[in-house]
């Protein structure tokens, strides 16, 4: 079985994001895998594990530098990874694009994960464009997942702890959430491993990819300014409990 | 040139959810033609809700028994609608359903689509929504010939605007969705629970909730308050509550009009979770938690003692 995982190269959450010109940032900052793409390369190794043979491939569209988050998920059990190399970034639709024709050009896919969203844009919708484009069932937050003969069924979660079961034929989208599984964290002789394992770098401008009529263009970023002016509520228990409840009801007016 | 935006409407026991009432007021303007997609009710049952924001058009989706709580089949069934009635922008809640939902929708019909949307200029095709893990505000240009974007649930107040609305059926319940079946449907619209996403007010504990035993206090109080509950990333990776309940860069993210910290120091990752909330009402017993320097109200106080006594407020009126 082919398993293949679009694997994203993120700011760290821990950064500061400094706003360089109206539409972008200053890159030049610390980046690593998308943390819900480490769910999907866990339950790709697993599923590896039970059907041998497998194979399980990292595909990225990034910069140069995105080799790095191809490496880390070739730690954590990745065979080898791909690198769609470009220059600036894209949206969602010739994000799919590209992962769509890359992964057609490399394999016959039984299965593609991706994270549920990524950290940075947040745009939650790579996996069903994906899916769109090789009219393959797709399901995101999947909690739960178990491969039967030609079939998937998954868990997913909507809210609340509250899941569907699916059943979807294979090949099938799939899009990890954090429920899915504990990532297992690469080991020294991992990373180590994975420094040897093959990359295949290929350019974005060769998968000749047609501009889209449709598109999602960043105008301007502005930062987020959180002008709370904190004020303590002082007092005892009792009075601490009152003032709030005053709060609530005269101020935030939800009571 | 008049324009007709489609209004996917959300249902929790057969009664319009709150937070469409915002959406419906975001999308309204001159020239513009309301079309409310209703899929879970009769429409008849809604009409006054909905005439009462303003829509004129209601459109009643009638999907197969069998077939109602499956996504594939309610966004096929949301296409043909859009087609039908000339939609060029299609608006829904970036709630459970709609992250499901939209995203379907848009790659169908390879639409543009941001989720997360405070902000909607209808005339230029601009929204608002944060990234970076709510560090940046991004205004984004959609282009296409139609457009759909996923509206965070409280991001304005809904404003009355009365209209009266003609009902439309549009029959869909001759859809398949090969290759997906739902095995167990969990209920799109039978959700017992206020779900963190949409709640106006969320409570929330984290280290300093010290054990699982203590969350019930927070649920107690959240009854009260009509509240949900949420928990720091040390609550739920200490196994005291599922991780559904997380706020956080690897959870949740909320905009409830109140966010209510107990015992949550307030890490990066648990900011960018929170920090669209309206108002930040921290209680914690360390006064150099971070979250003591980032929010509108603060006590240094232990949240196992003043969440009893809140709860005992609320309860006597």
């Amino acid at each position: 079985m082919q398993i293949y995982i679009c694997v994203k190269h993120v700011p760290d959450s821990a950064v500061h994001i400094t706003i360089l010109s109206k539409n972008r940032i200053d890159e030049n900052i610390s980046f690593l895998l998308n943390p819900y793409d480490e769910h999907a390369v866990t339950e790709a190794v697993k599923i590896k594990n039970n059907n041998p043979g497998s194979e399980i491939i990292a595909v990225c569209l990034g910069k140069n530098d995105a080799e790095k988050t191809i490496r880390s998920a070739m730690a954590m059990g990745a065979d080898r990874g791909i690198l769609i190399a470009c220059d600036e970034n894209h949206d969602s639709i010739i994000t799919a694009l590209a992962l769509k024709v890359a992964i057609e050009q490399d394999g016959n896919p039984e299965l593609i994960f991706t994270g549920k969203e990524s950290i940075d844009a947040e745009g939650m919708q790579t996996m069903f464009r994906i899916g769109a484009l090789f009219d393959f069932p797709v399901a995101t937050n999947v909690v739960k997942l178990d491969i039967d003969a030609d079939k998937a069924i998954v868990d997913c979660e909507l809210s609340g702890g509250i899941t569907d079961t699916y059943e979807m034929s294979l090949p099938c989208i799939l899009g990890a959430g954090r429920g899915l599984n504990t990532p297992r964290y690469p080991t020294f002789p991992d990373v180590v491993k994975s420094k040897k394992k093959p990359i295949q770098k290929i350019a974005f401008t060769d998968l000749n990819i047609k501009d889209s009529a449709s598109k999602m263009s960043i105008v301007e970023f502005v930062p987020l300014k959180q002008n709370r002016e904190p004020k303590e509520i002082k007092g005892d228990a009792n009075l601490v409990a009152k003032e709030i409840v005053r709060i609530l009801k005269q101020e935030a007016k939800v009571i | 040139m008049m324009k007709n935006i489609g209004i996917i409407i959300e249902l929790d026991n057969k009664r319009i959810k709150e937070t469409n009432f915002a959406m419906i007021t975001m999308a309204r303007a001159k020239n513009i033609q309301l079309f409310a997609f209703v899929m879970d009710a009769y429409a008849a049952s809604v009409k006054d809700d909905l005439e009462s924001f303003g829509i004129s058009n209601i459109v009643e989706i009638g999907l197969a028994p069998d077939q109602q709580n499956n996504p594939v089949i309610r966004a096929k069934a949301m296409i043909n609608a859009i087609k039908e009635f000339n939609i060029s922008m299609v608006f829904g809640l970036s709630s459970a359903m709609g992250k499901d939902l939209l995203p379907r929708i848009a790659a169908q019909i390879n639409a543009p689509l941001v989720m997360d949307c405070f902000y909607v200029d209808l005339e230029r095709k601009l929204v608002k929504t944060s990234q970076y893990s709510g560090k940046t505000i991004a205004t984004i240009q959609l282009t296409g010939p139609i457009i759909v974007v996923g509206i965070r649930p409280n991001a304005i107040e809904p404003i009355k605007a009365q209209a009266f609305a003609q009902v439309l059926k549009f029959d869909s319940s001759n859809l398949a969705a090969k290759d997906f079946r739902v095995i167990k449907s969990g209920g799109i619209d039978k959700a017992t629970n206020i779900n963190l996403s949409e709640a106006d007010v969320i409570i929330a504990g984290g280290r300093g909730m010290k054990n699982s035993e203590n969350f019930t206090l927070l649920s107690h109080c959240a009854e009260k308050l009509n509240a949900a509950v949420g928990a720091s990333r040390v609550a739920v990776d200490s196994g005291w509550v599922p991780y559904s309940m997380q706020v956080g860069q690897t959870g949740e993210k909320v905009s409830p009009k109140v966010y209510i910290a107990c015992g949550i120091s307030g890490s990066i990752q648990h900011f960018a979770g929170m920090k669209t909330s309206g108002m930040v009402i921290a209680i914690n017993t360390d006064e150099n938690a971070a979250i003591l320097s980032n929010c509108d109200y603060y006590a240094v106080a232990d949240a196992l003692e003043i969440i009893p006594k809140l709860t005992k407020i609320l309860e006597n009126g």
